[in-house]
């Protein structure tokens, strides 16, 4: 790799791991952190196919309340290096995408030390609050961004001291049924990410969104987009409807039955 | 309250906006967003109070533990300076009221940004760019990264705004159904689209062979008849076209079977046992390592 695109992939690092915490611009999420290494490397087009496989994977990676998710930051940028150096072009994808899980459960303990290490830091800021001075609290704001930065622009840095024979020697020495395995693997794996989601979102209420959305994939003419829109007229079909049937069932029963509204769509032919 | 009144201005609430980009920059065990928060309101803060006394004791009463999700911060931000700009020409608005208005609003908002933003809006755009991206087409990066950020910043802005102008009687507006209208929709759409994505995207291949059954003749091309001119090529793509099979016997896979009640059951029972393990509190991570050794298991025996 030359000078430049070594600094470059520094810079992306860097930005994948200010994202990492802060979960604003996207720039963490493999989509974005291997399009843009693949950019800088040269490597663009297997890069962004590694990227739209890992991020199938870490689709439903939100790290909320407990749970806590692999990170996507390191697992993106340190499996796209791998490739580049591998050099196997679209073929090394399988095998980075596998590689990337261990990564991901690094990056998370070098998250929660410097999810520790900000404690220190928001001290001095009150230090610099109790006097005043907004400058010092801008200055310690950036300094633990910049930090976030680190926690992947380092790693980042040293994977690409190995040499990228030694990359490319190890990948090409793994035999094919692991390759292939793990290329299976893969593909059973996003399951867990839409597993994690689904059991956050799931209630009794959305199940039969559910059962219609997995029957009207199997269309396969149907775009991810058309698919999007059904979902979001059915829901705001399904919104209206039971809006109407609340105040239909009210006015009923102001009408003196005193009962609970009785059949909803009854109440609404009544009012017209 | 003779003196002019001190106005933020379209200017300052903008540079508060961007700042609170970075809210989660400091990010800490101990009080999590404080710092980010209190870096967030500085524009703001510096210009109500000249005073560096009043100045020393904004900055404090903002570095207090404050916990949402990073976007719906924004509404809560709005509500503050209005009430720091109240405060700062005058008004009686005491530490506890601010106080009270930040607690108030970041549980039930932090509520209403997770189902929304991490379980629907991003699912949706990332596996719509990814599955342009996995056929190797940059569209899909850049489709993800556009929409992503005009949706966020759109959203961050306006609710800001929305939330200055409301003032703190947001709260009420809030809790009057729209929360719950936002919230409900979103686990609507996702839902449906989830299920969708489980269908196309969790791949599993039974490769078993159930049963090879031979063709009788003229259900299949029959090669050694067709010659390899223009016409004899045509006669076999329209033969092919007509429903014959390729090859004299035919080849059922455990996975035709499967595929013949619905397609993609095997994913969807596979995500309903993932389902079932994060509920019995296996970790996320132990399941992910656990289904690549049954992939590779699987490959060697012949299952996969």
């Amino acid at each position: 790799m030359s000078a430049i695109s070594i600094i470059l992939v520094v810079i992306v690092a860097f930005f994948a791991g200010m994202e990492g915490i802060l979960d604003e611009f996207e720039f963490h999420q493999p989509l974005v952190a291997c399009t843009l290494i693949g950019l800088v490397t040269g490597q663009l087009i297997p890069c962004v196919i590694l990227g739209g496989q890992l991020q199938m994977i870490a689709l439903g990676w939100a790290n909320i309340g407990a749970a806590v998710a692999p990170d996507a930051a390191l697992a993106a940028v340190a499996s796209a290096i791998i490739l580049v150096l591998g050099g196997q072009g679209a073929k090394g994808v399988g095998t980075s995408v596998a590689m990337a899980i261990p990564l991901a459960v690094a990056g998370l303990f070098l998250t929660m030390i410097a999810r520790t290490l900000a404690v220190p830091i928001v001290h001095l800021m009150d230090a610099a609050a109790a006097e005043g001075d907004t400058r010092k609290i801008d200055f310690w704001q950036v300094v633990a961004i910049c930090m976030q930065g680190l926690r992947i622009a380092i790693p980042a840095a040293a994977m690409m001291f190995i040499p990228a024979t030694t990359v490319k020697n190890v990948m090409e020495a793994m035999p094919s049924w692991l390759t292939d395995g793990m290329t299976i693997g893969g593909g059973m794996v996003v399951a867990v990410g839409y597993a994690m989601v689904i059991n956050m979102m799931a209630s009794r209420e959305v199940w039969p969104f559910f059962a219609i959305g997995f029957v009207v994939a199997t269309v396969t003419d149907l775009t991810l987009i058309a698919i999007g829109a059904l979902g979001l007229a059915l829901a705001f079909i399904y919104q209206n409807l039971s809006k109407k049937a609340a105040n239909g069932g009210g006015n009923g029963g102001n009408g003196g039955n005193g009962g609970n509204g009785g059949d909803p769509l009854d109440d609404i032919l009544n009012d017209y | 309250m003779a003196e002019k009144k001190i106005q933020l201005t379209k200017k300052d609430r903008l540079s508060v906006a961007w700042r609170s980009t970075f809210i989660q920059g400091s990010w800490n065990y101990e009080r999590m967003q404080n710092g980010g928060w209190c870096y967030a309101l500085i524009p703001a803060l510096k210009k109500l109070y000249p005073k560096k006394e009043d100045r020393a004791a904004a900055l404090k009463r903002h570095m207090e533990f404050f916990n949402t999700h990073p976007y719906l911060a924004s509404p809560v931000i709005g509500v503050t300076l209005a009430l720091e700009e109240d405060r700062a020409n005058g008004a009686p608005v005491d530490d506890v009221a601010i106080q009270g208005v930040k607690v108030g609003m970041m549980g039930p908002l932090a509520g209403v940004g997770d189902p929304v933003f991490w379980y629907t809006v991003r699912p949706i755009l990332g596996a719509l760019g990814a599955s342009l991206a996995i056929s190797g087409n940059i569209v899909g990066p850049i489709l993800f990264f556009v929409l992503w950020n005009i949706i966020r910043w759109a959203f961050m802005w306006y609710t800001q705004e929305f939330g200055y102008r409301a003032g703190s009687k947001i709260t009420d507006d809030l809790s009057g159904g729209l929360l719950h209208d936002v919230t409900s929709l979103a686990s609507m759409m996702g839902m449906f689209v989830l299920a969708a994505l489980v269908e196309r995207w969790v791949s599993i291949k039974f490769t078993p062979v159930v049963s090879q059954v031979k063709l009788s003749k003229g259900a299949y091309i029959d090669w050694d008849k067709i010659s390899m001119t223009h016409s004899g090529l045509q006669k076999a793509f329209t033969q092919y076209q007509n429903g014959l099979a390729l090859s004299p016997t035919k080849v059922t896979t455990l996975q035709n079977n499967l595929d013949s009640l619905i397609p993609g059951l095997a994913g969807l029972l596979l995500t309903f046992l993932c389902m079932w393990l994060l509920k019995k509190k296996v970790s996320p991570i132990v399941i992910i390592l656990g289904l690549f050794v049954v992939g590779i298991v699987g490959h060697v025996i012949g299952l996969l």
